[in-house]
């Protein structure tokens, strides 16, 4: 399988990721030499096996539903690039 | 007074407890060291002052008599790992100025246990590469050097950054991480110790995420016992990582020394690869024989998908580095660059701080995740995960107690060398360490000999779930065995 520039220029987008119209060749080429790579996966016969979920056999483990943690506003907005009344701030998002 | 540095981990502790030096004198004389190699670039953050107040706190427990296992012992912390207070970038622009308000539980253990820290290591960019030249704050380079030459050497990655300041002496050991190779090829390029433990054996917490179902942090150090020590502090359950194995965590160093004889040792042939340098290949026979030669019984074995691991490694450690790596949007850390709508701010501040080689694997990742795709790629990935861990487990089942490898197909390479044109190139250097984290085993690489252009190179043992202890024992016998490296002698300083 090999992906065209159109399906660079989605995939850029799904991973929001600006590409440049220069860029996107070489990105191309990359990724599809990548695919090239796994290509041989094809052609292993996986009828009937599970796909591993864990990597250790073990039951998954759960914690009780209680609030543990809070009350820690400063610390959460410590590294925030813009912030405001203990807010993270982002461009208006609805009209 | 001798110079300090050139100590081990475990002289160093023993001179401190017999009051030879001080835990402020050993951590003075790995300060200087450290700001005489800026050349080497292994540090991207240097912490002397932090390092020399915990040591003088640890050199008033020591005159209590309450020094703990890692008392006063001098380590550099890879810059994956979430520091308290201290600048962690994952080598990433993204995350440059990042100072987080919390420690990673691996890191947390090391303090409880009384080291102290000299400062972030460098690393490829979020984890990913194979020659740590695609940090953001430039390469590492190699304390190594060809013989005859002047040529920088990569210290292999992504743990590169802790790899080269065990090497140069720029630490007594380093805290690493492991999801295709990258504590055992760097290990191996420079001459050291690493050990990827069983995937559970350490809590991932607080450690910058790359792969989930196949990170795992372990450390690098000079030799097999300084290690163990390392890794009996690093390991243990934590509540905060829900993949992290309830059990207890054994005293490593007892099983270091401990006898080999009646071990069966496997040998598969499927990592005989077409086209294996005659050097690697002769380096693996003398390997086989040292553990002969201790008492091993050695055994042919088969692991018949190994050849898939590599190809199926770069769907599933894209896919779920594409998931993770999500986080980072502008908006609550790091990097941001303004745009006129929220997706544009997104899509500008995502392009400007992830590096070539991690946007190119977030878009395979989120390739092979998308609409119709899922199923050919990801799920395919999965399942043959699950036979090539069943190929150990066969293995494993008929007695095999380990498996002697090859760590890489080659020494290590000049800067610039590999990976130009094709990125599969540089993908090629993990094709003996990735099937490990593929089954969630242990894997050791310890020194075995010299390259002919002098460059180090490393075996790899390949352990049961959970049983790093046989790994140790074996580590310690062909450590015995091989010719004695000599760490290189400062040239950069």
């Amino acid at each position: 399988m090999s992906v065209d520039l159109a399906t660079v220029r989605r995939i850029a987008h799904l991973a929001r990721i600006r590409v440049s119209d220069e860029e996107a060749p070489f990105l191309q080429n990359e990724i599809n030499s990548i695919l090239d790579f796994v290509e041989e996966l094809n052609a292993v016969d996986v009828e009937g096996v599970e796909p591993m979920t864990s990597v250790q056999p073990m039951a998954m483990k759960k914690r009780v539903d209680m609030v543990t943690d809070g009350n820690i506003v400063e610390k959460i907005l410590a590294n925030a690039p813009a912030r405001e009344d203990g807010f993270f701030v982002v461009p208006k998002v609805i009209e | 007074m001798s110079d300090l540095t050139r100590l081990t981990l475990a002289e160093a502790r023993n001179g401190l407890a017999s009051k030879k030096f001080s835990a402020v004198e050993l951590n003075q004389a790995f300060v200087a060291a450290v700001a005489r190699a800026k050349s080497l670039n292994a540090y991207i953050v240097e912490t002397p002052d932090k390092a020399l107040e915990q040591a003088r706190a640890s050199d008033e427990r020591i005159a209590k008599g309450e020094a703990r296992p890692l008392e006063g012992i001098p380590l550099g912390i890879k810059d994956l790992y979430a520091t308290e207070g201290v600048q962690t970038t994952a080598a990433s622009h993204i995350l440059e100025g990042f100072v987080p308000r919390y420690e990673s539980t691996v890191s947390a253990n090391l303090w409880r246990d009384g080291a102290t820290m000299l400062g972030k290591l460098n690393l490829d960019e979020f984890a990913m590469g194979s020659s740590n030249e695609t940090s953001f704050f430039g390469p590492v380079i190699s304390p190594w050097r060809r013989k005859n030459s002047d040529a920088k050497i990569v210290p292999g990655g992504s743990s590169g950054g802790s790899a080269a300041a065990v090497a140069a002496r720029l630490c007594l050991g380093a805290t690493a991480t492991d999801t295709g190779g990258s504590i055992r090829q760097p290990a191996a390029f420079t001459g050291t110790v690493g050990i990827k433990p069983t995937y559970g054996r350490c809590s991932r917490w607080g450690i910058v995420a790359f792969a989930s179902s196949l990170d795992q942090a372990g450390p690098i150090a000079q030799n097999v016992r300084d290690a163990a020590i390392l890794l009996r502090s690093m390991a243990g359950h934590d509540p905060k990582d829900t993949t992290s194995v309830d059990a207890p965590v054994p005293d490593y160093e007892k099983a270091v020394g401990a006898s080999v004889k009646g071990k069966v040792i496997g040998i598969p042939k499927e990592y005989r690869l077409d086209g294996m340098s005659a050097e690697i290949a002769a380096l693996w026979d003398r390997g086989v024989e040292w553990l002969r030669a201790a008492g091993a019984e050695i055994r042919e074995i088969s692991l018949p998908h190994t050849r898939h691991a590599l190809p199926a490694y770069y769907i599933v450690a894209p896919a779920e580095a594409s998931s993770n790596l999500a986080r980072y949007d502008g908006v609550r850390y790091g990097l941001r660059k303004t745009g006129k709508d929220i997706v544009d701010l997104y899509e500008l501040t995502r392009a400007a701080g992830f590096g070539k080689e991690v946007r190119r694997r977030i878009m395979i990742g989120t390739y092979v995740l998308s609409a119709g795709y899922y199923d050919a790629y990801y799920l395919r990935a999965q399942k043959i995960r699950t036979l090539i861990k069943r190929d150990f487990d066969l293995a494993y089942q008929t007695g095999v107690d380990a498996i002697l490898t090859p760590a890489t197909p080659s020494p290590a390479f000049a800067l610039g060398e590999k990976g130009a044109a094709d990125p599969v190139e540089m993908y090629l250097n993990d094709v003996f360490t990735v099937t490990v984290n593929m089954a969630g085993l242990p894997g050791l690489v310890v020194p075995a000999g010299l390259s002919s252009d002098g460059l180090p190179l490393g075996l790899q043992l390949i352990g049961r779930p959970f049983d790093e202890e046989t790994l140790f024992a074996l580590g310690e016998a062909i450590e015995e065995a091989a010719p004695k490296i000599a760490l290189p002698e400062p040239w950069w300083a």
